[in-house]
């Protein structure tokens, strides 16, 4: 594979340019995770607002990592912060499906966005504990707050 | 001795002939990881289990006599290959599990006094009391760090450390401190696996003979690279690996001072590592088969028996020279790329082959996946050194590793596949 197809230019991107890294307050749970393989690492805070399905009202990270991870936490501000939780959960089933279909999976743009571009990545299995790093904290992080009876059950990835 | 004669070398790795990654070259960088192997190794084994396969050490048929007679020849040669002898050297699943061995000794002589009045004698040297010392050294590959932290955790014991210099080297000025009276034992690699430094075995067990400490060596990346005899060296132990040697994966090597494999308690039990058995009690078969419990792994052994046969054809100076030659010509070239910086010593004084390096602007886990792209195969990571990488507080890096079947021409791939990197994220 060239490695244009894996390095897409959104991934570049927010590689380059993060959107709303660095940690904020108000949040409702930190939290911290590691690829104990590689040694990416994310401290990410969430913040939710008290409705019934509760608004996602910001998601602050700061993270060291390969261009992959630091891309994925970028893309994760960019499509999480603003939607309710359970669309924000449907994005991370999604994108954890799309990961760990060895680059087979046809990806769906609308629920996806640029999170499609991580087709690629999806061909190499080093790589795909990098890309879901950010998600797999955002997950840890909201079932810090709601406790995991609050949301629905999720295979652990 | 001679130069190695590469191209005939990788006529005998089959793998070095595959292409990867779209029809490209394999350029194998990464035998600090594992070496590949070549026919000579697959040939012994598949012969051996086309012959003689046998559980060794039992049964009353011929079968079992040559296994036997196969396993012990592997243990005297591979003994031979570091200058030993072969009852003082215990075969092990891994270097990982041969210095737990080591460590469990400790742990399990102190679980028995604690349970009986009079402590054994033969027992006593490896008990533990609460404010002894462990010491080991900031350059340990977590295979010689945590049971030693394990080790410390339940036994009240000080895990202490000899620290690193900003050149990549141990920093012996405050030895007289860190190793005292209480220290029991001092475990340091002979040649750590990320900065390449090779270490100076003697100040360091001459300290710990002043104290009373033993030595335990790490040599899984010395002994694949460069001559080793462990009786000149004069630790109590020394941790190896086959793999890492062009031998199979699945089998480690723990050579130990005689009297002390002699007084230790056994680490694993069952099986072929007896003297008496009855249902209350049993004895101990001398070492090394007291450490041995269990079918070993004999097929291995027999793989690593061809694997020190084809390393002393070479002869491990040549060995050694070649690489310094391919270190030397690596460290020129890559000093050279704007950006990159070496993690580790840059002069070849006491230094081998592992070379690890940043480049800037690029993560290495993307460096690793350009490279790979090219057919380069190299490791990214912490390389299991992770406190190594805080020291140099890098979160990881790229490390390239040579051995008897590497070139220039892998040396020029490996520098020319960077650039490539450099050009594709735009850092330079």
């Amino acid at each position: 594979m060239d490695m244009a197809t894996m390095y897409q230019e959104v991934i570049l991107d927010h590689y380059r340019n993060p959107e709303g890294k660095g940690l904020r307050d108000p949040f409702g749970a930190q939290v911290s995770h590691v690829n104990p393989t590689c040694g990416d690492e994310i401290t990410l805070r969430v913040q939710l607002d008290d409705g019934d399905d509760p608004v996602v009202v910001d998601v602050s990270y700061d993270n060291q990592g390969c261009s992959i991870s630091q891309a994925s936490a970028s893309i994760l501000y960019d499509e999480v912060v603003g939607r309710p939780v359970s669309e924000a959960f449907e994005i991370l089933d999604s994108f954890v499906e799309l990961m760990h279909s060895k680059g087979q999976a046809e990806p769906d743009e609308d629920k996806l966005g640029d999170l499609t571009a991580f087709v690629g990545v999806a061909q190499y299995p080093a790589r795909v504990k990098c890309a879901l790093l950010a998600w797999m904290a955002l997950r840890d992080a909201v079932e810090q707050i709601q406790g995991p009876e609050g949301s629905p059950m999720r295979e652990k990835v | 001795m001679g130069q190695l004669d590469v191209a005939a070398i990788r006529s005998d790795f089959p793998i070095l002939s595959r292409t990867v990654r779209n029809e490209k070259p394999l350029v194998y960088l990464d035998s600090g990881a594992t070496s590949q192997k070549p026919t000579q190794v697959l040939d012994a084994e598949r012969k051996f289990l086309e012959r003689s396969n046998a559980a060794v050490h039992r049964g009353a048929h011929q079968l079992a006599e040559e296994a036997t007679d196969a396993y012990e020849a592997a243990r005297s040669a591979i003994a031979g290959f570091v200058g030993a002898e072969a009852r003082d050297l215990v075969f092990t699943k891994n270097a990982t599990e041969a210095i737990n061995l080591v460590s469990y000794s400790f742990l399990n002589a102190t679980l028995l006094a604690a349970r009986s009045d009079s402590v054994d004698p033969e027992l006593d040297r490896f008990v533990l009391a609460e404010g002894d010392e462990i010491v080991v050294t900031e350059m340990e590959h977590h295979a010689n760090l945590i049971p030693w932290q394990e080790l410390c955790a339940k036994t009240g014991a000080e895990l202490k450390w000899i620290g690193l210099t900003d050149e990549g080297r141990l920093d012996l000025s405050d030895l007289d401190s860190i190793i005292t009276a209480r220290t029991r034992m001092v475990s340091f690699t002979h040649q750590s696996n990320l900065l390449g430094t090779i270490n100076p075995v003697a100040p360091i067990v001459q300290r710990a003979r002043q104290v009373g400490a033993m030595v335990l060596l790490d040599a899984c990346q010395s002994v694949p690279h460069m001559p080793v005899d462990v009786v000149a060296l004069d630790v109590d132990f020394m941790a190896w690996s086959g793999h890492k040697m062009l031998g199979p994966m699945g089998i480690g090597c723990l050579w130990g001072r005689r009297e002390l494999l002699v007084d230790m308690p056994p680490f694993i039990s069952g099986g072929s590592m007896i003297k008496t058995v009855s249902m209350t009690e049993t004895t101990f078969a001398e070492p090394p088969q007291r450490f041995e419990a269990g079918v070993p792994m004999v097929s291995q052994a027999v793989g690593l028996h061809a694997a020190v046969d084809y390393l002393n054809e070479l002869g491990m100076t040549a060995v050694h020279d070649h690489e310094v030659a391919l270190t030397r010509s690596a460290l020129d070239q890559l000093e050279k790329i704007p950006g990159l910086e070496i993690i580790g010593p840059r002069d070849l004084v006491d230094r081998g082959s592992a070379i690890s390096f940043t480049v800037e602007g690029i993560h290495p886990h993307d460096l690793g996946q350009v490279l790979d792209n090219a057919g380069v195969a190299v490791r990214v990571g912490h390389h299991c050194a992770w406190p190594t990488c805080r020291r140099y507080e890098v979160p990881a890096t790229t490390r390239a590793t040579f051995y008897v079947y590497n070139n220039e021409n892998d040396v020029t791939a490996l520098v020319e596949a960077i650039r490539t990197a450099q050009q594709f994220f735009g850092t330079v």
